[in-house]
This record gives structure tokens, C-alpha cells and sequence, in this order.
């Protein structure tokens, strides 16, 4: 049975951190966004909703096509990163950030936004009747009421960041250190016949996600009786 | 100028507001009607809860007019909802305190520990976690937590309809002395007229998103011409003071301008003020004085109109004394038989008062 080599290991290293940072962003990104969702009534909230659910459904090879050209030398996303002299992001570790964040978009968004849907207008009225602002209101109310809803978007999106396969090897390939993260380390293992080292990681892997769902669950049965 | 003026027009899916009134600086001002007449809507309106077109200016400041819409973390109001809404991650005390917080320490005029010895809190406290609370207790801190923002006006929008009969009873104490306690006007929304007759000093009466009257509360009760004067429980609000305690049949003597009423043996002490309420069911009319009557409670009266209550019953309102309004609701044939109309003197026998406060 072989063992891990220290590639292995880092490719653990950059996936756990692709995760933490991906995560971060879409915390900062899809807070704002589901609580627009959750509350706007404007007619164009069942397309954008549409926008953030679509990575649920189309194939992370055709997310990861279409964002290698964006970002490529001629698509417009390549052209203002080239033009504010940040580079090419496509084979660089910043490239695989803005592939995940947008492939876990719908696992944070949506979780959060139930939240903010379930906890309905009351708390917030309640608290401009105490003279809160409507900021005062989203941190001292909205956002501790919906923390359930965080927590679960936490956990979803770090994990399906960890998972991710298709979109890093369109957008990232698999340059050490870089972009190959562990899903690739395992598809490489394999296609070296090294199945010991594949089992490890992959193991490890179903591992961490039994652990991932069984903490969300049981956080969910916390919060239900509390609730109660 | 020390009173509140308001004016709103709303179209909502199906409803339409056109509500205009006027309510004193002073006292308890219940809005009242059916449900779906836009009440609580109206209440919303004056918080600033719903962007309504019209104007509002309360106690000479203006709240909302053509020009401006001051959001209501900006009023200075207490508004308790129909469900205490208590913030659920927030314990007892940190509720209580949430809005006192938000005020700045010039403008606290309701000091915390008056507040929680009033609404008897104390205990309440100590429990913590809101989700301990039944929602009577729940209620009173909701209560409570709207008094500390130390409010200029406050907004009841029917505290007591999510409620049961026990917890009812144990709130009602407190709203009943909203007035002594308070030196603001209150806005209380109602759809239940034992509640409106027992608490509110004015009333404003609306139906289908409009007003349809409004004016203090014994008057306006009074009026024939309008749908409360109908009710099964219809009645007359007479304001009388404590005169005469009866040992022996432990019974109280309550004197007001228009005569007497013997009632059973209340608590309060010589003097004091006590509302009391009279169904309009409970009040029969004599032409002449009657003898060898059990009942105690016999007050002159004049005839003011008689209107036709469905094809067998008529309701009368007299006048006793000077102003005081009383309603009676007999059979048409009662009318016919004694001959009674309009600035005819009778003898009103109240068979039962009910005492509130």
C-alpha cells in the first residue's frame, strides 16, 4: 500500500484553502444578495434567482468552459484583469477563488435566504418601533435570527468547494501548489494505477463529508427544539 | 398644539383606506370596527409601518406630509403588536432593554426599575429566556419594552385578541391604568366593544377602510345612528364616584350628576372614580314609578329617539341628569303599549351594571 507523498498533502493544504477563502467570499457576496432576494419585490428577482440557482444544474465542465473564456486573453473578464495588470486568472490559484465562489453560489444564497424568509417583516418592525435604523436592525436582528441559516451555508459551501472537480480542471488544470487541488490529486493517482494513495485521499474525503452533513444535521436538530 | 391629526389614503389589493381623524392629546383613543375595516392598517399608517399617502402630525410635530416621511425608528412611539413578538435570541432583560438603548440618556424619561415594578417583572426577568414566558407575561414585557423607549405617543394594535380569557385578565389591570400611569395619548386598536367600553376615553369608529365617526366614548356609544348602538352587548358608559359603602348588604353607592347606582361592595375608597357600564339589554323603562320591584336601580329619564331594531325589538336612548346617556332595548310592542316617544319622562330601571376599573 503506498503512502502519501508531501504533493499529496499539499494538494489537502491548497484545497482546504481554497475552501476557507472561496467560503469567506461567498459569505460576503451572498448575504447581501439573499436578503435582497428574500425581500426585494422588484420583477426581475425570479431572474436573478434563476442566475444564482443555474450552478446546481448545468455541468461544472460547461461553468468551467465558459469562465476559462470570460477570463481567457480575448473574453472580457481576461481583457480588464489584463487591462488593471492583475494578469490572466485562468491556471492561477485567484482563477479557481472566482470559479468555486460562483459554482457554490446557490449553496450559500439559498440557505440564507430561507432564513431571512422564514423570520418575516415582525422582528424587523418590531425593531424600527425601538427606534433601530435599518442597519442597527440587520445586525442586531435579521443576522442573529438567521444564523441557522448561516451555519448551514457555511458547511454547504465549504464542503461542495472541497468536492469540486469539473470546474477546477477546465478553469485550474493541475499545476502543483497552484491549482491542483485534491479531487485532481485523486484523478491523477488513479491514472497512475496508484490506488493506495487514491484510497487514502479519497476515503479521507468521504470521511470528512459523513462528518460535514452528520454536524449539519445535528446543529439542524438543535436549532428545531430551540425554536420550539 | 398638543393632539394628533391624521390623515392617510391607501390602495391595497382589494382595500382601499380613506381615513381621516383627529384624537386628543390625552387619554385613550380606541380605533374600533369589524375585521377587515382597515384598522390596524390605519395604526401601521401612523407608525410609519405603511407608506400611505396623506399626513400625520403628532403633538405639533409633523410625522408625514407631502414633503416628508419621518421612518419610524425616527418616531418617537411605542407600538405593541398583537403577538408580543419578543426577539427570540434575546433574553427577558435584553428585550426590555433593546429600545431603552436607543434613546439618548436625556430623552429617558421611564426609568427601568418603574417600569418592571408596574408590570411586575421582576420575576420574569429571572427566567431569562422569553421562550419560558406564557404569553400573558410575554405580552407585559412587550409592554414594558415599549414604555422604555420613553414614547410620546403609544400605539396598542389589539394586545389582547391573541390571548386566553385568564391572561386577558391578567393584562386588562394594567391597560386600565394606562391612563393614571401615562401622561401620553394611547392609540388603541379593537375589534371588541367590553375592551373599547372599559379602556378607551374616545372613539374612533371605522367600516370599509373609512371613518365613520368619532367623538369621546359615552357620546358616540350613544348614538343611535351608528352600528355600535346595535350590538348585542350595546351600552351606555357612565363615569361615577364612590359615595357610600353598605356594611350590611354589602353593597357601594356610585353618585354621578344623573343620580345614583347601587352596586355590589367594590374596594376602591369613598371618592374614587369607577367606570361603569350599562347594557342597553339590561335597562327596562316604567311610565310610572314602579312599587314592589326587587330591582334597586331606578334613575329619571327623558326620551331623546327610539329606533326599530329588527321586526320585534326597538332601542331607546334617554338622557339622565343633565348629559348622561343610557340606552335600553325593549320590545316594539313595549313601545307601542306604554306610548312611549320622543321627550317623554320614564323611569329607567337597571336591572345591572357592570364595573370596570
Amino acid at each position: 500500500m503506498t503512502s502519501l507523498d508531501p504533493s499529496d498533502l499539499q494538494a489537502v493544504w491548497l484545497t482546504l484553502k481554497l475552501a476557507g477563502v472561496s467560503t469567506l467570499l461567498l459569505l460576503l457576496i451572498a448575504t447581501p444578495l439573499a436578503w435582497w432576494l428574500a425581500n426585494s419585490g422588484k420583477w426581475y428577482k425570479g431572474m436573478v434567482a434563476a442566475l444564482v440557482a443555474l450552478p446546481l444544474v448545468i455541468p461544472p465542465t460547461v461553468l468551467g468552459f465558459y469562465l476559462l473564456l470570460l477570463m481567457g486573453p480575448h473574453g472580457v473578464v481576461g481583457e480588464l484583469t489584463t487591462a488593471l495588470d492583475l494578469g490572466r486568472l485562468p491556471f492561477t490559484f485567484a482563477g479557481l477563488v472566482v470559479g468555486s465562489v460562483l459554482f457554490s453560489l446557490p449553496f450559500a444564497v439559498q440557505p440564507i435566504q430561507n432564513a431571512f424568509e422564514a423570520m418575516g417583516r415582525r422582528p424587523l418592525e418590531v425593531a424600527a418601533t425601538l427606534r433601530a435604523g435599518a442597519w442597527d436592525r440587520f445586525v442586531s436582528v435579521a443576522l442573529p435570527l438567521a444564523r441557522p441559516g448561516f451555519l448551514t451555508a457555511i458547511i454547504l459551501a465549504f464542503a461542495h468547494t472541497v468536492g469540486e472537480f469539473g470546474v477546477v480542471l477546465m478553469l485550474g488544470g493541475n499545476i502543483p501548489g497552484e491549482t491542483r487541488v485534491l479531487s485532481v490529486a485523486i484523478y491523477n493517482h488513479v491514472e497512475a494505477m496508484e490506488y493506495g494513495a487514491a484510497h487514502w485521499l479519497a476515503g479521507g474525503m468521504v470521511m470528512f463529508s459523513f462528518v460535514v452533513l452528520l454536524s449539519l444535521y445535528l446543529v439542524g436538530a438543535r436549532f428545531s427544539k430551540v425554536v420550539k | 398644539m398638543s393632539e394628533i391629526k391624521a390623515h392617510f389614503t391607501l390602495q391595497l389589493e382589494g382595500f382601499a383606506l380613506d381615513a381621516s381623524f383627529n384624537a386628543p392629546a390625552v387619554g385613550v383613543t380606541a380605533l374600533f370596527g369589524p375585521s377587515g375595516s382597515g384598522k390596524t392598517t390605519l395604526l401601521r399608517c401612523v407608525a410609519g409601518l405603511e407608506r400611505a399617502a396623506g399626513s400625520l402630525h403628532v403633538n405639533g410635530e409633523t410625522w408625514q406630509d407631502a414633503e416628508q416621511f419621518v421612518p419610524t425608528h425616527r418616531r418617537p412611539l411605542g407600538y405593541v403588536f398583537q403577538e408580543a413578538s419578543l426577539f427570540p435570541h434575546l433574553s427577558v432583560r435584553a428585550n426590555l432593554e433593546y429600545g431603552l438603548k436607543r434613546i439618548a440618556p436625556f430623552e429617558r424619561r421611564v426609568p427601568l426599575e418603574h417600569v418592571v415594578e408596574w408590570l411586575g417583572l421582576n420575576h420574569l426577568i429571572e427566567r431569562g429566556d422569553p421562550a419560558r414566558l406564557s404569553g400573558g407575561e410575554r405580552q407585559r414585557v412587550a409592554i414594558g419594552r415599549a414604555l422604555l423607549t420613553s414614547p410620546r405617543i403609544l400605539l396598542m394594535d389589539e394586545p389582547l385578541s391573541a390571548l386566553d380569557t385568564a391572561s386577558k385578565q391578567e393584562i386588562l389591570p394594567y391597560l386600565e391604568h394606562l391612563h393614571r400611569e401615562l401622561e401620553i395619548p394611547v392609540l388603541y386598536v379593537s375589534h371588541a366593544l367590553d375592551e373599547v367600553a372599559r379602556l378607551a376615553d374616545h372613539l374612533v369608529l371605522l367600516d370599509k377602510g373609512k371613518v365613520i365617526a368619532s367623538g369621546a366614548l359615552s357620546e358616540t356609544l350613544a348614538r343611535l345612528d351608528l352600528p355600535t348602538a346595535h350590538f348585542d352587548d350595546a351600552g351606555a358608559v357612565i363615569e361615577a364616584a364612590v359615595a357610600q359603602h353598605d356594611e350590611t348588604y354589602h353593597l357601594t353607592r356610585l353618585d354621578f350628576s344623573g343620580g345614583s347606582l347601587w352596586v355590589g361592595q367594590v374596594s376602591q375608597p369613598l371618592g374614587a372614580l369607577v367606570r361603569a357600564r350599562v347594557l342597553a339589554r339590561d335597562v327596562s323603562i316604567a311610565t310610572q314609578q314602579p312599587h314592589g320591584s326587587s330591582i334597586t336601580n331606578i334613575l329619571d329619564a327623558r326620551i331623546d329617539e327610539i329606533r326599530d331594531e329588527g321586526p320585534d325589538k326597538v332601542i331607546v336612548r334617554m338622557t339622565v341628569g343633565e348629559s348622561h346617556a343610557l340606552l335600553s332595548r325593549i320590545t316594539r310592542r313595549s313601545r307601542d303599549h306604554l306610548g312611549l316617544s320622543a321627550g317623554m319622562h320614564v323611569h329607567a330601571q337597571v336591572k345591572s351594571v357592570a364595573l370596570m376599573a
